[in-house]
């Protein structure tokens, strides 16, 4: 330890471990995840649109979790917690830009073009 | 600077005695992999924006061709497929540079760029097909949302594949050095991004396009 000189901060320990583990895990994950949606979608299985809508979009969610976890290799204490911090705020400015444009251009719409709809 | 702000270059400047201060194996900040994640972030929000902007024009055909009669489902099935097995390339390319193999990282990384030529060469000519039978973005506002958000994720697989070249000739010369290492690393994190920002668009705007 004490032969230690300058190049001490250039050993990879900021850069975290990975391992073929997570990434097949990962992978077989995101396949199944993809899979899944593209054959609702594409074989008409269910009956009603919304449904499918609904049952996508989750899916969705779980694969972008998914990747976020084995592959971006997100945790809470990478960085010392900041990444996570950085993640959640980005998360929370996403979630007010599109449910709030979404909201107020629907409102929007239903109110002032009223011959406009569909 | 004051004493406290004691770091390790100014220990290895100083006689004896300050050195129980900073031991060999105190970890430095490094700010490079939080920068780029922070940089990702705001990524993030010009894709937030692009979303939204297509979900509120998601629907404004103006009389113009729909996105149920020309999207070909197929052809994404195959993008996103060549798209979700470059994640796994670039995974190869990590384990092998991460065992200091240099030779099996850059065949891993010019696998996971091929596949990323792939993607952009079937988006492309999507986009040729598109504009061809009239679906342009200035044809109604539906298509200029379509083309803003899928054209900036593409134009982000192009800057990755850049990238990715630039990477494999700086380590043909330099090796596997810690600079490259960190760099291999931040561009994973670029990669395995915008394969995030695919699943929402697929998602949105293919799967749920094509829904009545």
């Amino acid at each position: 330890m004490s032969e230690h000189t300058h190049d001490h901060d250039h050993h990879d320990a900021d850069i975290p471990h990975v391992s073929l583990k997570e990434y097949a895990t990962g992978f077989v994950l995101a396949v199944i995840l993809t899979v899944i949606p593209f054959w609702l979608v594409m074989g008409d299985v269910l009956e009603s649109s919304t449904t499918t809508v609904m049952v996508i979009l989750g899916f969705a969610l779980v694969q972008i979790v998914v990747h976020m976890v084995f592959f971006l290799h997100m945790n809470f204490h990478s960085e010392g917690g900041w990444n996570m911090l950085a993640l959640i705020f980005t998360l929370i400015l996403v979630f007010i830009t599109l449910a709030g444009s979404l909201w107020v251009m629907h409102n929007l719409n239903v109110n002032m073009m009223p011959g406009m709809m569909d | 600077m004051s004493e406290n702000t004691m770091t390790a270059d100014v220990n290895s400047t100083q006689d004896g005695q300050l050195e129980f201060l900073v031991k060999g194996d105190h970890h430095p900040q490094n700010g490079t992999l939080l920068g780029f994640w922070i940089y990702l972030m705001s990524d993030c929000l010009i894709f937030a924006a692009l979303f939204a902007t297509y979900g509120v024009l998601g629907r404004s055909y103006a009389g113009g061709p729909t996105g149920m009669e020309l999207f070909d489902l197929s052809l994404i099935a195959i993008n996103t497929s060549l798209l979700l097995v470059s994640s796994i390339t670039y995974g190869f390319a990590m384990l092998h540079m991460q065992a200091n193999k240099v030779k099996g990282t850059m065949f891993w990384l010019a696998v996971t760029g091929l596949l990323g030529l792939g993607f952009l060469s079937l988006e492309l000519y999507e986009f040729h097909h598109l504009i061809s039978v009239g679906a342009g973005p200035q044809t109604s506002g539906f298509w200029t949302a379509f083309f803003a958000l899928v054209g900036t994720h593409g134009l982000h697989v192009f800057f990755g594949i850049v990238w990715l070249v630039t990477l494999l000739f700086q380590l043909k010369k330099h090796g596997l050095i810690p600079e490259n290492k960190r760099r291999v690393f931040c561009l994973s994190m670029f990669w395995h991004f915008l394969d995030v920002v695919w699943v929402g668009v697929f998602t949105y705007v293919y799967l749920m396009g094509v829904l009545p």
